[in-house]
């Protein structure tokens, strides 16, 4: 008997602009103890039918528009919510993905924790501290008792997440749902949280509702996959069975286009190679599979044109030595000392012509001011960046200007990176002018158009505002922004973190051919130690402002010579199921 | 908690010291001497008065003379309009002006806090437009029109209360409702605003996935943070109580500190107004500390500093 | 690998001011407000021009109640009402501008070097404002008017001896100008911070970043990348700081302290309509009113280009 039935449900968001279908027409079941993962991209209505499930969407906008989910035999919509409370926190319980903005900031840790306990027990305050701290202890809370009195903003990203879980599993609830919840975190973090969430599954005997985007996280712990794709579920079943056996398109393309660590490709496979959509016009989506898409994989695995020779005598073009940046906190003008933060400590790095550097770690690790640093957009203590034989760190921010248009940067949050009240055109025209690149305003305008081709936007955007595109959309204007002035170099900052995969595969399939065409150099930095292998050549591993390891990166996965980055490797979701990429 | 406070006294004695300065500075700039149009201080005062604040030496000795005269002998000058120390008349206008600005001060937070969580709670049904509108009022329609009506429409109707005077208990009534009318205003629209803020935040959906109560998640999870706009509001909405007080005390001859210092701006009393003017500040600044006390009070963010795991 | 747009067709983008201002037409407090302004300012300042003489004494016909000539009938000296509710309202609203405009262009400048500058001249500087601000408002602002206004007398025979302006003129301007000036000097202690907290909210997005990485000058940061993304806060602030001013006026005034006659503004009108309250209402209720509506609507438009504006950013 299933715990959980989900039938045909329909949640759609009516507002203004029309009418998004955003869970459309579902159905799948969780059995008692067992793990269902949902995947799928954003915009998929994976976290939404968690929150129609428990009643927590705004009803308007949002709107039941059919189907039943049913509980343990009881049907949750349009359940009083009265009868609903005594279900939520104690029968079915939720996680979500930020912890620091789902704790409350102005109440104790234990204060929250408790509270569940005492809603639908009837039990003493003592009982359920007692008991809060118990399962504090439980997630792997050291020093519970004292700690439990502190609040969130005191504690760490992991560590909110362990409260969170505490707090979901204190009642001993049937159902958890687990929002995203490791999104956020550190992926050494995320493999610590995942384990004891599968040890609390089978110590209490929960079943889980999983949603995440990554197949990876999935295929660690899950035992059944749902996979959605705009509102819809396109496919569900045994993990295995998904991961070796896919039938629908879209997640084939989904396996595919991820750069694992065992990927042999140089420019991914997309989504778009596996599944056609097309938008009909009453706004219901049509999906077929595209027929030569074997043909397209069998290219691109025999594609070689992207392969840098390495190690021949191309010149180093950038040069790093003991650089140094620190960070000053805290202290005040009443005589209590700063603090200060060795962000980068004493880092070496060197990058050849054409080639690219990867440089990869966790958060705090230094790997994003030590890219800010070496282009002059972050003041360094002391250290050398000899930039094709020129020093660079002791110019002035004036005299940079001749170099600010040989190195660029693109940056990673695709919102943020572009002045939200100037027109494409003008953002693409203006590093122009002050370089004077282009002679006369057609010929500048000429310029734009083809850059904006070459990143593969067109002419209709150039009028049009930041605002009215995609993430994916406004990361290539950032690129074509960087283009503009004909750099050499560029240090691409996380700038494929915050995107879908299938969005990301695009973006970096773009910086490839870009670098092959334009034979330019990057410095790749990134979270992903999966990402960063697919497009590096040689990888540097960072920890605390120091670097750890740096070498080929062939040789640095295969041959890990330090202790934390095996650690790092150990933790990544590896979705060992061997045959996953043995059609691809 | 140790560094904090002293960090606020100090900065409360910059601005004791920038009030002073600027004050001093425009109330010398005056024209005309202090004495030169009063009759009701004998001969002997004024000379007096000259020798101890040095009215014929150089101002940059005046400017030092008038607060070390406040710390060594607690005095703040002769009113000239009143002719009595200025220290009496702050002493014997004090307490009226504070219990007129406590019970102002009451209704303020008694009817503006709970129309704003009302509001909040209600958002976008009758009760809020009509709390806000009400709040509207409050702040578009001045004290100088409200009171004076209250006066006629209200006072001449109901027995017991007096139109205008200060004597008894009843007297209180309409004086402190027209000055807290404005801060009643202000405080039910940042009350309003703080809650709705917090109720769009992650957390309270999280309250509401652990099965609290809806009236729970109110009072429980969303008020502490919701009030924090409103508490930071104390110290202006004090300054501004002392402003409304300028008018109130007029329309409603109440002897406070207010009346005298309009009197004494209209009359040029300089030392009056001087001492006045600091009391003032003082008194600011001293409600803007208890303020920042009862934000850290609410937030504990303010209080801890960070740790790290 | 082209990427098909599938977005709308016209090529022109939508600004998000102009989005700002589609979602404020839909606003019906604010589009009313709008109107209210609109209309009053038309009075106050176009109509007005054809009114009798507000300042027109006529003894014989004290508190005459409304009349084909006088619309609104006539105060304690035999003048008329509505012409004087008219031109009071020259002042009031003149001051509620100009001191505003005073303040935002102190505000705006100060708050942008600041919060651009950053570092010790940042704190420093906000030092100076919170100290300032901590200050009672009123209290410096009547002790600056008294003074002020003092010299106001001198400052009128100066201009009227080396310029020869007319005597009476001049006398009213120097009797009026003081107040905008103590006001607006007084007034943008508030409007500075808020504008320092963008630019610093601004000056750490990563499109100003790219700026610096893309070699632009400082100025040209400043002035095309960061104000600009300012200006919103900064314009829903004024417009509702135009109404603070107003109603200080009018609290100076009414305590004597403001506006003397000739001159006259909406606080002057209704301190003396409160005089006469139990037999002339009118006097009171009549300029109050206009008062009133001026501010309610200046507030709702405030209200309304806030929330166009804040969601806007928000989407951003």
């Amino acid at each position: 008997m299933s715990l959980l039935k989900i039938k045909n449900l329909k949640t759609y968001f009516h507002t203004r602009a029309g009418t998004n279908r955003a869970v459309d027409d579902i159905s799948f079941s969780i059995n008692k103890g067992e793990i269902v993962g949902v995947v799928g991209e954003s915009g998929s209505g994976k976290s939404v039918t968690c929150h129609t499930m428990l009643g927590l969407l705004p009803q308007p906008p949002a709107k039941v528009e059919g189907g039943s989910v049913t509980f343990d035999g009881e049907e949750l919509i349009n359940l009083p919510h009265s009868l609903l409370r005594q279900i939520r926190g104690k029968r079915i319980s939720m996680i979500f993905q930020d912890p620091m903005s789902c704790l409350n900031p102005y109440l104790k840790i234990l204060d929250q924790v408790t509270e569940p306990i005492l809603i639908h027990e009837n039990v003493s305050r003592n009982k359920a501290e007692t008991r809060a701290i118990e399962m504090m202890k439980k997630v792997g809370i050291r020093d519970a008792e004292s700690r439990a009195h502190s609040y969130p903003h005191e504690f760490s990203g992991g560590m909110r997440q362990r409260v969170m879980i505490a707090m979901a599993l204190v009642t001993k609830p049937d159902l958890l749902l687990a929002d995203e919840p490791t999104t956020a975190l550190d992926v050494t973090v995320q493999a610590r949280i995942l384990k004891i969430l599968s040890d609390l599954k089978d110590d209490l005997g929960i079943a889980v509702l999983f949603v995440t985007h990554d197949l990876g996280v999935v295929a660690d712990i899950a035992d059944r996959v749902v996979v959605m794709y705009r509102g819809k579920i396109v496919e569900q079943g045994k993990t295995r069975d998904i991961f070796e056996k896919p039938s629908h398109p879209y997640v084939k393309g989904l396996l595919a286009c991820r750069p694992t660590l065992e990927t042999q490709y140089q420019i991914l496979p997309t989504v778009e190679d596996f599944l056609q959509t097309q938008v009909e016009k009453d706004g219901s989506i049509m999906l077929s599979e595209c027929p030569d898409a074997n043909k397209r994989l069998a290219e691109l695995k025999s594609e070689t044109k992207y392969n840098n020779p390495s190690g021949d005598t191309s010149n180093v073009l950038l040069q790093v030595k003991k650089l140094t940046v620190h960070f000053q906190t805290g202290g005040n003008f009443l005589g209590k000392p700063p603090k200060i933060v060795k962000a980068v400590d004493g880092v070496d790095l060197q990058i050849q012509s054409g080639q690219t550097l990867g440089l990869v770690g966790e958060s705090g690790c230094g790997k994003t001011t030590l890219g800010r640093a070496i282009l002059k957009l972050q003041n360094t203590k002391s250290g050398s960046i000899l930039y094709d034989g020129n020093e660079l760190s002791n110019l002035s921010q004036a005299d940079m200007l001749h170099f600010r248009k040989r190195m660029q940067i693109i940056f990673q949050d695709p919102y943020a990176s572009l002045n939200p009240r100037q027109t494409i055109e003008q953002t693409l025209v203006e590093p122009m002018l002050v370089h004077r690149i282009g002679s006369n305003h057609s010929e500048r305008k000429d310029r734009i158009v083809s850059l904006l081709e070459e990143v593969g936007l067109g002419a209709e955007f150039l009028l049009r505002y930041p605002h009215e595109f995609s993430g994916g959309q406004r990361q290539r204007i950032s690129v074509a922004r960087a283009l503009a002035v004909e750099p050499e170099f560029i240090v691409c900052d996380e700038c494929v973190s915050a995107m879908d995969v299938s969005i990301q595969a695009q973006v970096l399939n773009l910086l490839r051919e870009l670098q092959q065409k334009r034979n330019l150099t990057y410095l790749f930095i990134s979270h992903d130690l999966s990402v960063v292998k697919f497009m590096s050549d040689d990888m540097m591993v960072m920890k605390n402002g120091e670097v750890m390891e740096n070498g080929k990166a062939e040789d640095v996965y295969k041959n890990p010579q330090s202790e934390y980055t095996r650690e790092l490797l150990e933790a990544i979701p590896k979705a060992t199921l061997s045959g996953e990429n043995s059609s691809f | 908690m140790l560094r904090f406070l002293t960090d606020r006294i100090l900065q409360g004695a910059l601005v004791l010291f920038a009030l002073y300065t600027i004050t001093f500075f425009l109330a010398k700039a005056m024209p005309g001497e202090p004495f030169t149009s009063e009759k009701n201080i004998s001969a002997e005062t004024k000379a007096n008065i000259r020798k101890l604040y040095g009215l014929d030496k150089p101002i940059w000795e005046q400017y030092i003379t008038y607060p070390k005269n406040i710390i060594t002998k607690g005095s703040f000058g002769i009113s000239t309009s009143k002719g009595r120390p200025v220290i009496d008349i702050i002493a014997q206008s004090f307490p009226n002006s504070l219990i007129l600005g406590l019970c102002a001060l009451a209704f303020a937070i008694g009817i503006g806090v709970p129309i704003g969580v009302l509001s909040a709670v209600r958002k976008n049904s009758w009760i809020d437009w009509a709390c806000m509108a009400v709040a509207m009022v409050g702040i578009c329609i001045p004290s100088f029109t409200i009171g004076p009506l209250l006066q006629i429409y209200v006072a001449a109707h109901i027995p017991g209360l007096k139109v205008a005077g200060w004597g008894n208990l009843e007297d209180i009534l309409l004086p402190s409702f027209t000055l807290g009318l404005v801060s009643a205003a202000y405080l039910a629209r940042l009350t309003r605003g703080g809650i709705l803020e917090v109720l769009s935040q992650d957390f309270v959906r999280t309250a509401h996935a652990k099965g609290v109560s809806p009236s729970k998640v109110i009072i429980k999870h969303t008020l502490r943070g919701g009030l924090l706009p409103a508490v930071a509001y104390l110290g202006p909405a004090f300054a501004a109580l002392i402003s409304g007080s300028f008018i109130v005390e007029t329309i409603f001859q109440v002897p406070g500190m207010g009346q005298h210092f309009v009197n004494a701006a209209t009359t040029r009393d300089e030392f009056l107004l001087l001492g006045l003017s600091l009391f003032f500040g003082f008194l600011i600044v001293v409600m803007n500390l208890l303020a920042d006390l009862l934000t850290g009070l609410l937030d504990p963010r303010v209080r801890h500093t960070r740790k790290t795991d | 690998m082209k990427m098909t747009d599938p977005s709308k067709k016209t090529p022109q983008g939508s600004s998000l001011w102009k989005d700002a201002r589609a979602r404020m037409a839909k606003n019906r407090f604010a589009m009313g407000g709008l109107w209210v302004i609109v209309v009053m300012f038309s009075l106050c300042f176009i109509f007005a021009w054809f009114c009798t003489d507000p300042n027109q004494v006529n003894l014989t016909n004290k508190f005459a109640p409304s009349s084909a000539e006088h619309w609104f009938g006539t105060d304690a000296l035999g003048r008329d009402l509505f012409a004087r509710i008219l031109y009071g309202g020259q002042v009031s609203i003149l001051v509620g501008l100009i001191a505003t405009a005073v303040s935002v262009a102190i505000g705006i400048v100060y708050g942008a070097i600041s919060g651009y500058a950053g570092g010790k001249t940042d704190a420093i500087m906000m030092r100076i404002v919170d100290t300032l601000l901590a200050i009672p408002f009123l209290v410096l602002v009547i002790v600056l008017q008294a003074t002020l206004s003092d010299w106001s007398g001198d400052v009128t025979q100066w201009i009227v001896g080396n310029f020869k302006w007319d005597k009476e003129f001049t006398g009213r301007l120097t009797n009026v100008v003081p107040l905008f000036f103590a006001l607006g000097l007084l007034g943008w202690l508030t409007l500075s911070r808020i504008v320092r907290a963008q630019v610093m909210s601004i000056k750490e997005r990563e499109f100003v970043e790219a700026a610096v990485a893309l070699g632009y000058s400082k100025s040209r940061i400043l002035f095309r990348h960061i104000i600009p993304n300012v200006l919103g806060p900064t314009v829903v602030y004024s417009t509702l700081t135009v109404p603070g001013f107003i109603m200080y006026e009018a609290i100076l005034s009414f305590l004597g302290l403001g506006v003397e006659s000739p001159n006259s503004s909406w606080g002057v009108l209704i301190k003396e309509g409160a005089n006469f309250l139990e037999t002339e209402v009118q006097l009171l209720l009549l300029p109050g009113l206009f008062f009133s509506l001026t501010l309610f609507s200046l507030n709702f438009l405030g209200d309304g280009l806030r929330d166009a504006l804040d969601v806007k950013a928000a989407k951003d």
